[in-house]
């Protein structure tokens, strides 16, 4: 059967800038796989290049073996791709419901969405007692619970989180990272970028490492987290 | 902790509803007893086709932050259109005292032009501005230029350069008595079609579905896009909605004045333009704002004698605006508002 999602030989440019040089990866239904490397290696470029937000100028992406580099950005939500981007992106003049409103933008409204709402409360309490409260002005921490809970309302078959734990206190990142975790025992495959590759490849089943938009290393997550390479570069150990 | 944030939000967000309608309300009251009610209908009237206009001009800024100096002339297209449809297409050559008759054709105009204009604003967007989507943003706004040039242009040659009479279909003589003034119910019904038209809108962008992807994609459009939002189609309706309004700012002006030319979208579309970076630009209520605070400043220049500083006058206040405001009326101080 074809994976969830597979990229083959992906390249992408920014004008000139050839910033993935031939990415190739692969995520299972159910899997939790992160994506690893340091400032410039091309992680969020890779997760906009698969939601459409940039185009590949060569490669393939696949969802469930259907091809979807040249579909636009809102079609590929429409497959199942959900995107919390770097920087939260959250509608800072709408409220906490607005929010999660959009994030069912193409879904009919109803009892789905109504239940979807509920799910998404139950994992963040926090956005249920901010709900009517302006994006822009929650706390960091806050505004990324929404940027996920927003993504899930669409009810993606794939989360691609970028850097989720950014900025953020050190027992939040704890918080998010038990949350991604219920969020994929849930049954939604995570593509996770994650600078913070301690929490990643304890929480990830598979990892990738990128280098200057280059796989370099593709492995179990607890083979990674045990190699010299790997420890040195990005564990600091 | 939480319920004292809690209350004071919500004192807060009570003051900021009843703050602007204070203080719009304050202003209407001091410029009917400094202008007396001849002049304030008349600013009133001066200020409800600049509003219309106005919002075109924000509404794309909002949306692309592209200061579509076309839009002006849109406006003057439509005020063309209008006079063709009115005079060649229905007929008409002067006013029409028949109520019903009135009625139709009025409405008949209204649809019709603000349909024409609607497309034309499209099409306009679908072929000049959207192939430079992702091009540097000095290049769309020099093509809007081009684009002004090629509808002025137009005109002219269908038209010719002078002035050309429109058909005036609401019956000037028509008034009625308030304190001992007269209205023409002209000017009533202009304030009364641009109130309708933008309440229409208000209630578009903040109900519905499509305007909440507009004020989405205003915010942000990468965000919004992985929403599943389609950015053309929701900047295409941008232009739709945007040339609409000026279209129906054009049937109104032709009614009024019973007259236009194809120089009218330079003046009036810039002082339109003052109008929506006054309201803070991409907010549509400021822009309607905008529209009306200028036409008082133009309409009270004249009453104090000094009709031929109009222009200057406005100008001057949109230059102190952009330094102690830049953000405009209603504009926000974080300055994360589009």
């Amino acid at each position: 059967m074809a994976p969830l999602l597979e990229l083959k030989d992906v390249h992408t440019y920014y004008g000139a800038v050839h910033a993935l040089r031939g990415v190739s990866l692969k995520v299972e239904e159910g899997e939790i796989v992160t994506l690893i490397g340091s400032n410039g290696a091309g992680k969020t470029t890779t997760l906009r290049t698969i939601s459409g937000l940039e185009r590949a100028r060569s490669g393939s992406i696949k969802l469930k073996g259907k091809s979807i580099e040249a579909a636009e950005p809102h079609d590929i939500v429409r497959l199942g791709v959900g995107h919390s981007p770097e920087g939260r992106r959250v509608f800072s003049r709408m409220s906490v419901r607005e929010n999660l409103e959009m994030g069912a933008f193409l879904r009919k409204s109803g009892p789905d969405v109504q239940k979807d709402f509920k799910k998404v409360f139950d994992l963040f309490p926090r956005l249920k007692e901010r709900e009517s409260q302006a994006a822009g002005t929650m706390s960091g921490g806050e505004q990324q619970m929404l940027a996920i809970g927003r993504a899930l309302m669409a009810q993606p078959k794939i989360l691609l989180l970028d850097e989720p734990s950014m900025g953020l206190a050190p027992i939040l990142v704890e918080q998010i990272f038990d949350i991604i975790t219920e969020i994929n025992s849930r049954g939604t495959a995570v593509l996770l970028v994650e600078q913070n590759a301690m929490m990643a490849l304890g929480i990830a089943k598979r990892g990738y490492i990128l280098q200057i938009g280059e796989v370099t290393l593709e492995d179990s997550c607890a083979k990674l987290a045990k190699n010299p390479k790997v420890r040195e570069a990005y564990l600091g150990v | 902790m939480a319920t004292a944030s809690v209350t004071s939000s919500t004192a807060g967000r009570l003051l900021g509803t009843v703050r602007l309608p204070l203080s719009i309300f304050a202003f209407l009251a001091l410029a009917l007893g400094v202008l007396g009610i001849d002049q304030f209908v008349n600013a009133m009237t001066l200020g409800a086709i600049y509003a219309l206009v106005a919002l075109g001009y924000t509404m794309v800024y909002g949306i692309i932050e592209l200061i579509n100096f076309a839009h002006g002339d849109v406006f003057m297209v439509g005020s063309f259109v209008a006079m063709f449809i009115s005079s060649s297409l229905l007929g008409n050559e002067g006013s029409i005292t028949n109520v019903p008759l009135l009625g139709v054709s009025v409405l008949v105009l209204f649809a019709l032009t603000i349909g024409v204009m609607a497309l034309l604003g499209a099409l306009i967007e679908r072929l000049a501005y959207r192939p430079l989507r992702r091009a540097p943003k000095l290049a769309p706004l020099i093509t809007a230029i081009g684009v002004s040039f090629i509808l002025q242009n137009l005109i002219q040659f269908f038209f010719g350069p002078t002035i050309v009479t429109v058909p005036q279909l609401v019956p000037i003589e028509w008034s009625i008595q308030i304190s001992g003034s007269r209205v023409p119910l002209l000017n009533l019904f202009v304030i009364a079609s641009s109130v309708i038209l933008m309440v229409a809108l208000q209630l578009f962008i903040s109900r519905t579905r499509t305007g909440r992807a507009m004020r989405t994609t205003s915010m942000d459009r990468d965000a919004s896009s992985l929403m599943g939002v389609n950015i053309n189609r929701t900047i295409m309706i941008t232009f739709l909605i945007g040339s609409g309004l000026a279209g129906a700012a054009g049937v109104v002006h032709g009614l009024y004045y019973g007259n236009t030319n194809y120089s009218l979208g330079f003046q009036s579309g810039l002082k339109a333009f003052t109008a929506a970076v006054l309201g803070g630009i991409g907010n549509t209520a400021g822009a309607a704002l905008g529209g009306f605070l200028i036409a008082f400043v133009e309409v009270g220049a004249s009453a104090f004698g000094y009709g031929r500083w109009g222009g200057a006058v406005v100008f001057s206040l949109l230059v102190i605006f952009l330094v102690f405001r830049p953000t405009g009326l209603l504009g926000s101080h974080t300055g994360d508002r589009a």
